[in-house]
């Protein structure tokens, strides 16, 4: 079932509700499995994303390098908690439990890309190269 | 034609290795020279990258941290001649005590060649393990990796050999190999680093322990965190195939072998060889108990190998060279060599792969250099998020599973994290507990609910509520997860937070106000 949901978020951005049942159809189970499936994983979603998903790394090696401080920075410049996305539907903020580059943290993942050593001016930058319109940094 | 050399793998990729590529390319069509472009593997030497290596015809030649911003300035200084007279000049990278002090028997080629490039996999010693498997009954290979005295790298340190022999003796009419790449632990890169620098070692491997055991099908679990080396490794499987090393009859031999990647879903438990066999069926990543074990039913209830990224990557060299030239390295009962990461707050941050036997203390100052920040160092963790935080006064013990679980501290996978004297231990105790919240898979009420009590109690301790009582109960609760959990999530979680209330009960104090005096309620 995990390269199906894996097909259907790659080209929709998430799981809509209403692939529940054409999926639990074909592959013969009941859509209670295929829902225990989807809230089980973390990487399947359930809601379209923003255009842009990022990921701040929350584990410890990042937490030695000032991960913690890079988590709140994200936060407070996109006005976002994790899970949420942005009014404008410009970015969703996520959690991440180690993107394997724990020797030059703190990491984030913007999309399919890993950034290293990202400091908050670091991370303002990233995000000012994504945006096509200024957005109030506080 | 002048070589140059940029690294491809996720670390250099995350500090600009690709604008670096690029700019390179620009600069040479500007002033007219023509240059190969090599994307290679990392070496590992993490501080240094981007690490650009340049081959005029007489040798490598090496620069870094080479930042985009640095490109003009070394073109300048003569990089395309390799001229050695800039700051970032390091020379042939090979005599450098990082390196040369290592012990490089599973990673011996990355960095050198191109990672998806066969022939230089063939020329740097390639496939020469499996032409041996080739010439031997599956009992002489399974035999081979016994006397190795190879144990699983993932953590467990199971013998790998005796897992093979189970499988092998199992009748049965499909067997498969599950190669766990779902390298969720902090601190640890190296499962990474065999699939985006070195990926048709782990083909090769794979290939052997299928012709071990008798299975003709492979997975590669791979987490979905690692989209670099998703993209690498299905890159080397299509040529594995097209070059007929997988499929039927490999390579005339007659037997055959089929691998596939499946990626998971970002949870940290399908780690977990039970969890990641359930996640590959297509079902919620629930543990299941044991027995039976996997090796008797495993994947679809059939036989199965589940062995780590790297204990797969250890066996090539073991056919190669033979048993006994693994085995001659390390102490005791561990054997061989073991992919040491270091990470965190480290200034030269990297893969160590050394024979068991080396101190903490050698692997974080000798090699690591101490903390980026200059700060003194406080705690390091071993082992992962499950893994303890080890107080100075254990940093001379002898990296070897026996003598880490002397202490109750754990090798794992081999995963260093440093910490400075600013980190607040309790803090990193709660989030142990936080991430067992988050991460535990339901099936057993301790590391279910214990973790969330955890968190409480902690929360209670720090805010000053009857501290006393609360540790007492923190204890309590910690034993009940030990003891009362099926696998090691809920197992081990309390292990980082019992070496904190052991080792650095000053942090699990209640954090008073400096100006006043007074507890603070966070």
């Amino acid at each position: 079932m995990l390269p199906v949901l894996h097909a259907i978020q790659d080209t929709c951005g998430y799981v809509p509700k209403t692939a529940i049942g054409v999926i639990a159809k074909r592959l013969q189970v009941t859509k209670a499995e295929v829902h225990g499936v989807i809230s089980f994983y973390h990487h399947f979603r359930t809601q379209p994303p923003g255009q842009q998903v990022i990921q701040v790394c929350r584990a410890e090696a990042c937490q030695a390098v000032g991960g913690r401080a890079l988590e709140d920075h994200a936060q407070q410049a996109l006005n976002l908690g994790y899970h949420q996305t942005s009014l404008t539907g410009e970015f969703t903020l996520e959690p991440v439990y180690c993107l394997g580059n724990c020797a030059c943290g703190p990491s984030i993942r913007i999309g399919g890309r890993i950034h290293g050593r990202v400091t908050p001016e670091r991370f303002n930058a990233l995000i000012d190269a994504l945006q096509t319109r200024p957005v109030e940094v506080q | 034609m002048i070589k140059v050399y940029v690294p491809c793998d996720t670390t250099a990729l995350s500090l600009g290795a690709d604008e670096v590529a690029q700019l390179l390319m620009a600069e040479a069509e500007r002033l007219g020279k023509t240059i190969e472009l090599i994307r290679n593997g990392s070496r590992g030497l993490f501080w240094l990258e981007p690490l650009v290596e340049v081959d005029a015809g007489t040798g490598r030649f090496a620069y870094g941290p080479v930042t985009p911003e640095a490109v003009p300035e070394l073109v300048e200084a003569g990089l395309f001649d390799a001229r050695q007279t800039h700051d970032l000049a390091l020379g042939d990278i090979e005599q450098h005590p990082y390196l040369k002090q290592q012990q490089r028997l599973t990673f011996s080629r990355i960095g050198l060649t191109n990672p998806l490039s066969i022939e230089d996999y063939r020329q740097h010693g390639g496939w020469q393990g499996l032409e041996k498997a080739l010439q031997l009954e599956a009992q002489g290979i399974v035999d081979e990796v016994k006397n190795s005295g190879l144990r699983g790298r993932g953590g467990a340190a199971f013998p790998t050999g005796i897992k093979w022999q189970t499988v092998l003796d199992a009748p049965a009419d499909q067997k498969y190999i599950v190669c766990n790449a779902d390298e969720g632990d902090s601190g640890t890169f190296a499962d990474r680093l065999v699939m985006e620098c070195d990926p048709y070692l782990l083909i090769e491997g794979m290939i052997i322990a299928g012709l071990a055991v008798g299975a003709t099908q492979g997975y590669v679990y791979l987490r979905s965190e690692y989209p670099v080396a998703h993209r690498i490794f299905q890159q080397a499987l299509a040529h594995a195939y097209s070059t007929g090393y997988l499929g039927d009859n490999l390579r005339g031999s007659g037997r055959s072998f089929d691998l596939e990647v499946r990626l998971g879903a970002g949870a940290y438990i399908c780690g977990e060889e039970t969890s990641l066999l359930e996640s590959l069926e297509g079902k919620r990543g629930q543990v299941r108990p044991k027995p039976p074990l996997p090796a008797i039913e495993g994947l679809f209830g059939k036989p199965t190998v589940v062995n780590n990224v790297l204990s797969l990557a250890a066996v090539p060299f073991i056919l190669q060279h033979g048993a006994k030239a693994y085995a001659d390295c390390g102490m005791g009962r561990s054997r061989g060599t073991l992919a040491l990461q270091l990470a965190g707050n480290v200034k030269q941050g990297g893969l160590v792969e050394r024979a068991f036997g080396l101190t903490l203390r050698e692997l974080i100052e000798d090699f690591g250099g101490g903390t980026v920040s200059g700060r003194p160092l406080k705690a390091v963790q071993a082992g992962g998020p499950l893994g303890t935080y080890l107080p100075a006064s254990q940093w001379e013990t002898p990296i070897d599973y026996e003598a880490f679980a002397e202490l109750g501290a754990v090798v794992g996978h081999g995963g260093v994290v440093l910490f400075d004297d600013s980190v607040d231990l309790g803090e990193q105790a709660r989030f142990a507990m936080e991430f067992c919240t988050i991460e535990s898979c339901g099936k057993c009420t301790p590391c279910r609910i214990g973790s969330v009590r955890g968190v409480e109690v902690i929360d209670r301790i720090r805010a000053g509520t009857q501290p006393e009582q609360n540790l007492e109960l923190l204890a309590e609760l910690c034993d009940t997860m030990v003891d009362g959990s099926l696998c090691a999530m809920g197992g081990m979680t309390p292990f980082p937070v019992q070496s904190v209330m052991k080792h650095f009960p000053e942090d699990l104090q209640p954090r008073t106000s400096e100006k006043s005096g007074e507890t603070t309620h966070a």
